[in-house]
């Protein structure tokens, strides 16, 4: 338990990596298939959309051309990975410590205070890179396991025809067929959004990256996001507490 | 310890990035990998809801103002089409393959035998919905008069509408087939199937995406395999386009 990401984290990342890009550039293929959004439980007629979407081109799609079969095809074959990944994550999480470590938050870090304070944290050379989490960091990490992924699974699974006789609450609670399609779709750019700030973040020092291969070193010192009044710095780690597995 | 996942996770990814997708979808790895995944889903679905587990039904209020009409929305046969404006007397639905009694009905002999009405939801694979009230005749009641042969393993709906240069067929396993909202429905919102919606009889086979929804059906047939109908897809859009012969997904 001395390195930074365990490695369930690092193993379920990259997996669930492949699977949401496969996943989200084949959805892209197969929205092109009926290029309009609506909210109830049926929807056929353009006229009545609340959101007409844009053709997506070849190159943001898998495959690179209109395919509705073969998009299908990879569509619910990576769901399998990212389903039963989100529900090995979640159990890993909550079994070894990661989710009450480093996701859940106290009403006072939902302030703006410990906003401006994540922003400061987060930002300068080698910021944030051997901390806890900070504020912004767990309420959007929080978001994105806690709701995005459970909403994007739970919808998808919503609008399979032979799921409703599992769950008919299902549909039910997200509001009729159409509205759970109109979900998973914003669910899913949503968690574009997220992969586009995770990227350029981490793509901001590549020791992050390597971390997220290698495991890195957790500095037993900065565990808990820093107060207000702290140092964007790390305190330098005194040699007793390193971890033994360094010595 | 990780080494080895990092490894095949990286080439995984690599591999991807180059694109290469076109070739990896033809492998026979792949196909097999798509074809575990079909079924895993089908198997889930089935262990979670029973084969016996039913699709939501509407009520009347919950209806579309209309329901689309998709693929062929008309039938080029001259047989057919005088039939249409005559309201189909001479109509024959014919139960065949392997069943120890084949049966020939006419549209009055289904409208006589018990019927069962639903109001529910048809999902196109193109992602819209529109929801209606079937009527007609439950698909086990026809296997059950013509004494369905045990080795019987897939019903095979006969269409007389060509799409694609090719007679429409599709095809469905003995737990769907036997499943109470599996109908031959013969009324939609309460009239005859107008000919955009496959008059004069259609399947509706309700945990199942709309082209599984055979229209203008002439003959139901059982059979121990599809492999030999068609291209072997068991449907006219598994063999024309790839779609997953389970609809369910």
């Amino acid at each position: 338990m001395t390195k930074k990401h365990a490695a369930t984290t690092r193993l379920w990342h990259w997996v669930n990596a492949v699977a949401i890009i496969v996943l989200f550039m084949t959805g892209l293929n197969i929205s092109n298939a009926h290029r309009h959004l609506y909210w109830g439980d049926y929807g056929f007629d353009p006229a009545t959309a609340w959101l007409d979407v844009v053709k997506f081109p070849g190159w943001a799609t898998i495959p690179g051309y209109y395919n509705l079969a073969m998009a299908r095809d990879w569509h619910i074959t990576a769901a399998w990975p990212f389903g039963l990944g989100v529900l090995f994550i979640w159990v890993t999480m909550l079994l070894n410590g990661h989710f009450r470590r480093d996701l859940t938050t106290s009403p006072r870090e939902w302030t703006p205070g410990a906003v401006i304070v994540s922003m400061k944290a987060h930002s300068g050379p080698g910021a944030g890179a051997a901390h806890g989490y900070n504020s912004v960091q767990k309420i959007l990490y929080g978001g994105v396991f806690g709701v995005l992924m459970p909403l994007m699974l739970f919808t998808g699974l919503a609008i399979s025809p032979g799921f409703q006789a599992v769950a008919p609450w299902l549909l039910d609670l997200l509001g009729g067929r159409q509205s759970a399609r109109s979900l998973h779709f914003i669910a899913a750019w949503a968690i574009f959004g997220f992969f586009v700030i995770h990227l350029v973040l981490a793509l901001s020092d590549w020791r992050l990256i390597l971390e997220m291969f290698t495991g890195g070193k957790r500095d037993l010192h900065a565990e808990a996001p820093p107060a207000p009044s702290a140092s964007p710095q790390p305190d330098p780690v005194p040699a007793e507490m390193e971890a033994p597995a360094h010595g | 310890m990780v080494e080895l996942p990092r490894r095949s996770l990286l080439a995984g990814m690599i591999a991807l990035g180059a694109s290469a997708c076109s070739k990896i979808n033809e492998s026979e790895t792949t196909q097999s990998l798509f074809k575990a995944a079909e079924d895993g889903h089908r198997a889930v679905h089935r262990a979670l809801a029973g084969k016996q587990g039913l699709a939501p039904e509407y009520t009347r209020a919950e209806r579309s103002p209309t329901f689309r009409g998709n693929g062929s929305v008309t039938v080029a046969d001259p047989f057919y089409q005088d039939q249409l404006a005559k309201g189909f007397p001479e109509w024959k639905l014919e139960v065949r393959g392997l069943v120890e009694k084949p049966l020939a009905l006419t549209l009055a002999d289904v409208r006589a035998l018990p019927q069962r009405t639903q109001i529910t939801r048809h999902d196109c694979v193109e992602g819209w919905s529109a929801i209606g009230e079937w009527q007609g005749v439950q698909l086990a009641a026809l296997l059950d008069a013509a004494k369905v042969k045990e080795q019987a393993k897939f019903i095979v709906f006969r269409c007389a509408d060509t799409l694609n240069g090719r007679d429409y067929y599709e095809s469905i396993d003995m737990v769907d087939a036997y499943h109470p909202q599996t109908i031959i429905a013969h009324s939609l919102n309460g009239e005859p199937l107008p000919e955009k919606n496959g008059a004069p009889l259609r399947m509706r086979i309700e945990r199942q995406l709309g082209y599984k929804q055979a229209k203008y059906v002439k003959a139901i047939e059982a059979v121990i395999s599809f492999d030999k109908i068609g291209q072997g897809g068991g449907g006219h859009w598994e063999d024309v386009a790839g779609y997953q012969w389970y609809a369910g997904i």
